[in-house]
Formats: C-alpha cells, sequence, structure tokens
C-alpha cells in the first residue's frame, strides 16, 4: 500500500507530551495523515513508553498495543506519547515523574488527570485527537478540565492489549476529541474484538451520532449533586440538563444510594491490583537496571522505592496491605460486595431510565499544589468511579463555564450502549453550538 | 490504626523500601485513608449478583511470538541470552 510522510513539530506550551514523532510515516485509511497522541501507558512499537514513571525510563516496547495497530492500519500518524499522572495514579497529572502538564485553558491550574496530556493537547489545538485510559476518571476528569469530549467506553469494548496494566478489572481506554463527532470516529477505530485481551468483547462500534433524543428518559440521581459539588458547577450542569429537556428529553430524578461506598470500594479495588500489576517492575527486563551485585530482595526494594514516585509506592502499599491476611475480608471483600451493590444500583435504574446525567467532576479544575494530601485527591474522583465499578459507558462533553473554567456533563450508559451516551453528548453539543 | 513499624513491615511485604525521614508521613497518611475506609464495615457481604466475567479459554496453539533478542533489547543485564538477575540466595 502507498505510504507517505506527515511532519509533526508542534509549539508544546503546556507539557502535553512527552516525547513527539517529528517525521511519521502513514498509509491510507479513515484516519490518513490525521496525528493523534497517546498516552504514555499505551505501548508504541519503537517509541519510549515509560508511564511518566522513572521506572520505565528508556523501555522501548517491542510491539504495538492493538489500538495502536488499528490506528496505523487507518493511516493515523502516531504523533507522540502524552503527559500523564505516573501509572495514571492521579486526578492532575502532577504526579508524572517529568513535571506537570498545564491547562491551556488557564495555564495556573492542572489539566486534570491522568490523562491530562492527552486533554491538554486537545485543547491547545496540537492534535484533533488522542487516546486516553479511564481506571476511575482518568478520561473523563481532564476532558471535563480542559473543554474537551471524552469518553470511557463500556469494559471490553476496546482492547487492553498493550496497555500497561495498573487496574485491570475497571480500566478502558477511550478516545478523546474536540467535539464529539471526532471522538465518535476514533472510537470507531479502536473498538472490536481482540482475541489477545481475553476480557475482549465482540461488539464492533459502527455508528453515526444521531442528536434525536426526544422521549429519551434521563435520570438525575441526587447523589451525583450532594456534598462537596460546587454549586456553581451544579447550576451550569442542571442547565445543562434542562437543555436535554428543552430537545424533548424527560428527566427523571432518582437516588443511587451505593454511592455512599463507591469511593471507597474503587480505592481498594485498584491499589489491591495495582500491588500485584506494578510487581513485574523490578529493574530485570526493562527500566535502569537493578544492581545485580545486591541480594534479590534489598536490589528489588531499592530500585521500587527510587523508581516509582510517592503516590505509586503509597498505592502499591496500600494494596498490599488491603489484600495480606487478616484485612482482606474486612477491606477487598467488602469492596468487592459494595462494587455489586453498585452494579445493582444501575441495572435498577436503567430499568426505569435510559442514561444518567450529572457533572463529571464535583469542581472545576484545581489550582496548582491545591490537593497535597491524597485523600482529598481522591475524594474528587466521586462522580467518575461509578462507571468503572459497573463497566458501563460514559462520556463527558464541555457544557459551560464556570469564572472562565470549563464544566464537564457526564452521560452514563447501559452496558454496551456507549452509541447512547454519544448521541446523548452529540444532541448536547448541537442544542449549545445553535 | 498503623504504626511506623508496621509502615515498614508492608514496603517490605511490597518489596519496596522506605527512607528513613519518609517513614512518619507515609503512615499518617495510610490511617487516614485506612480510616475512610472504614465506611465499607457497614457493607453487608451477601451472595454475589452474577457478574459478566467468566474465564475465556482458547487453543494452546504456539503462534508467533517476540524473538529473543527483542525480548532481551530493554535490559542492559544480560548474559549469553538471558536476563542476569540479582542473586536469590
Amino acid at each position: 500500500m502507498p505510504g507517505f510522510t506527515v511532519s509533526f513539530h508542534p509549539e508544546d506550551r503546556f507539557f502535553a507530551f512527552l516525547r513527539t514523532v517529528g517525521e511519521i510515516s502513514c498509509r491510507e485509511g479513515r484516519l490518513s495523515g490525521i496525528p493523534v497522541a497517546v498516552k504514555d501507558n499505551i505501548s508504541t512499537a519503537g517509541i519510549e513508553t515509560t508511564c511518566a514513571s522513572r521506572i520505565l525510563e528508556g523501555y522501548i516496547p517491542p510491539y504495538d498495543a492493538t489500538v495502536v495497530e488499528r490506528l496505523k492500519n487507518e493511516g493515523a500518524a502516531i504523533a507522540g506519547k502524552t503527559n500523564m499522572d505516573e501509572f495514571g495514579m492521579g486526578t492532575t497529572t502532577e504526579n508524572s515523574a517529568f513535571g506537570p502538564t498545564r491547562n491551556p485553558v488557564d495555564p495556573s491550574r492542572v489539566p486534570g488527570g491522568s490523562s491530562g496530556g492527552s486533554a491538554a493537547a486537545i485543547a491547545a489545538g496540537l492534535v484533533p485527537l488522542a487516546l486516553g485510559t479511564d481506571t476511575g476518571g482518568s478520561i473523563r476528569c481532564p476532558a471535563a478540565f480542559c473543554g474537551i469530549v471524552g469518553l470511557k467506553p463500556t469494559y471490553g469494548r476496546v482492547s487492553r492489549y498493550g496497555l500497561i496494566a495498573y487496574a485491570n478489572s475497571l480500566e478502558q481506554i477511550g478516545p478523546m476529541a474536540a467535539n464529539v463527532t471526532d471522538a465518535n470516529l476514533l472510537m470507531g477505530v479502536i473498538a472490536g474484538h481482540d482475541p489477545r485481551d481475553s476480557t475482549s468483547l465482540d461488539f464492533p462500534y459502527l455508528h453515526t451520532p444521531d442528536p434525536e433524543i426526544r422521549g429519551m428518559r434521563i435520570g438525575v440521581p441526587e447523589e451525583f449533586f450532594g456534598e462537596g459539588v460546587d454549586p456553581r458547577v451544579a447550576s451550569v450542569v442542571w442547565e445543562g440538563i434542562s437543555l436535554l429537556e428543552r430537545k424533548g428529553a424527560e428527566i427523571v430524578t432518582c437516588r443511587m444510594p451505593s454511592m455512599a461506598y463507591a469511593l471507597a470500594a474503587y480505592y481498594v479495588t485498584c491499589t489491591s491490583e495495582a500491588s500485584s500489576n506494578l510487581a513485574r517492575f523490578d529493574g530485570v527486563r526493562y527500566g535502569p537496571p537493578a544492581d545485580t551485585k545486591k541480594t534479590w530482595h534489598e536490589s528489588f526494594q531499592e530500585r521500587r522505592r527510587d523508581g516509582f514516585g510517592e503516590e505509586v509506592r503509597r498505592r502499591i502499599m496500600l494494596g498490599t496491605f488491603t489484600l495480606s491476611s487478616g484485612y482482606y475480608g474486612k477491606y477487598y471483600a467488602k469492596a468487592q460486595a459494595a462494587r455489586n451493590q453498585v452494579r445493582a444500583d444501575f441495572e435498577r435504574l436503567f430499568r426505569e431510565v435510559d442514561v444518567l446525567a450529572g457533572p463529571t467532576m464535583p469542581t472545576v479544575a484545581f489550582k496548582f499544589g491545591e490537593k497535597s494530601d491524597p485523600l482529598s485527591m481522591y475524594l474528587s474522583d466521586i462522580l467518575t468511579v461509578p462507571a468503572n465499578l459497573a463497566g458501563v459507558p460514559a462520556i463527558s462533553v464541555p457544557c459551560g463555564r464556570v469564572e472562565g473554567l470549563p464544566v464537564g456533563l457526564q452521560i452514563m450508559g447501559r452496558w454496551m450502549e456507549d452509541e447512547r451516551v454519544v448521541d446523548v453528548g452529540y444532541a448536547f453539543e448541537q442544542g449549545v453550538s445553535r | 490504626m498503623i504504626t511506623e513499624r508496621d509502615t515498614e513491615h508492608i514496603g517490605q511485604l511490597a518489596d519496596i523500601a522506605i527512607h528513613r525521614e519518609e517513614l512518619a508521613a507515609f503512615t499518617s497518611r495510610f490511617n487516614e485513608i485506612l480510616e475512610y475506609f472504614d465506611l465499607l464495615d457497614q457493607v453487608e457481604v451477601v451472595e454475589s449478583i452474577e457478574g459478566r466475567e467468566c474465564n475465556v479459554f482458547r487453543e494452546d496453539e504456539v503462534i508467533p511470538s517476540l524473538s529473543q533478542q527483542d525480548a532481551l533489547a530493554n535490559t542492559r543485564e544480560k548474559e549469553e541470552g538471558f536476563f542476569r538477575a540479582p542473586r536469590v540466595m
């Protein structure tokens, strides 16, 4: 197939990229020559991939993730690797070992995280499309903070093969773009069955967004406007929901009692999975080498102390503790029971309504250093983690501003109804732009 | 309540060394977070609802895989086609 070359030399003023590819060879396809930014926890053959961690500095993957393979097959130009919170652990991109990304809307504020580099690259106009990953909100949070669109697909809809795992049962790769149409296009390219990911499902995504939402029932859980949600953000989001009502949707207020435990269930689950997943980083097969003169444990412990940032070490240790004998029943087992309650709540609500709507984040983008203690940072994920716990699709679309800073409207849908959340997002976007 | 000794012990289990001067801060953060996790005490563990997860099996077929050269490409510590690791004993 005839190929061609695309040049990519952006002026990256917000440190969205950890590295870029100057000259990119592409082929013809649906994304011919379109530069696509890829989060740095997604494997790209021949392009350094670090998860924004010192422990993977210099690691060059020998193979492409399935999503990257699919992008290349459609002619996309893999433009570079975007900054992120180390291993996806954070809500601001401040946890990158290589320094934070700044929010193009207001450079004194964080872009959100963990896919902050991908969101900033789009918001700054450096690329039209980017891949993020979402374990507990890591696509939707930066999309909301930077005023762009981000979709967390249904769990299993997009292959995780080649994604450097942090919390396998929660995370999905998803599209980020300036508008719903572009996010939909990217979703169509990356979704589909992959035998190399045993959780991959065979539901191709072939969809053209439809803005007709007359008669659709939109549930609004009271808990999404509860304690901790900035009233100014709540007000902007309610205005957005009213717009959907004016377009013919029926708004139904409802309750989601499992929200009380969702965040704790999420953090116990993700740290437990992280403690196992990140055991592979030992300095033997990749990354800066371990000292082979020392004993195994001594060398391993030192390598990991120096290679991982503070938050990553905290989460690995938390997960080690919550899975340890004597505490498993108190933490992990309870978290799984709470996770089932979240799933049950979604299933009950989705018998009555077609989608759920609310704010993506409780506040607008934080100032740098504003969330200095880890627990207050964790608490800001409260509105995004339920969709990950249940594996259902959720999109964030820009829905207005508070003091000049973007606010995201989140639409969550039934399992495998990614198309419907895209449609509602599209209907909203069309309504706003008229 | 976790003590600094517990934190050191967890670090050992997780194979992560902690600098002495970090110990107090790590311990107090752990306690704040674990106190929050205590919310889960109120959750009743009942018979779980049917999850969608199931085991996925495939035929055990030999398919093309990484070459030895590619597999070793990211390490500096190698010897005669093997990874060189710290001593275990």
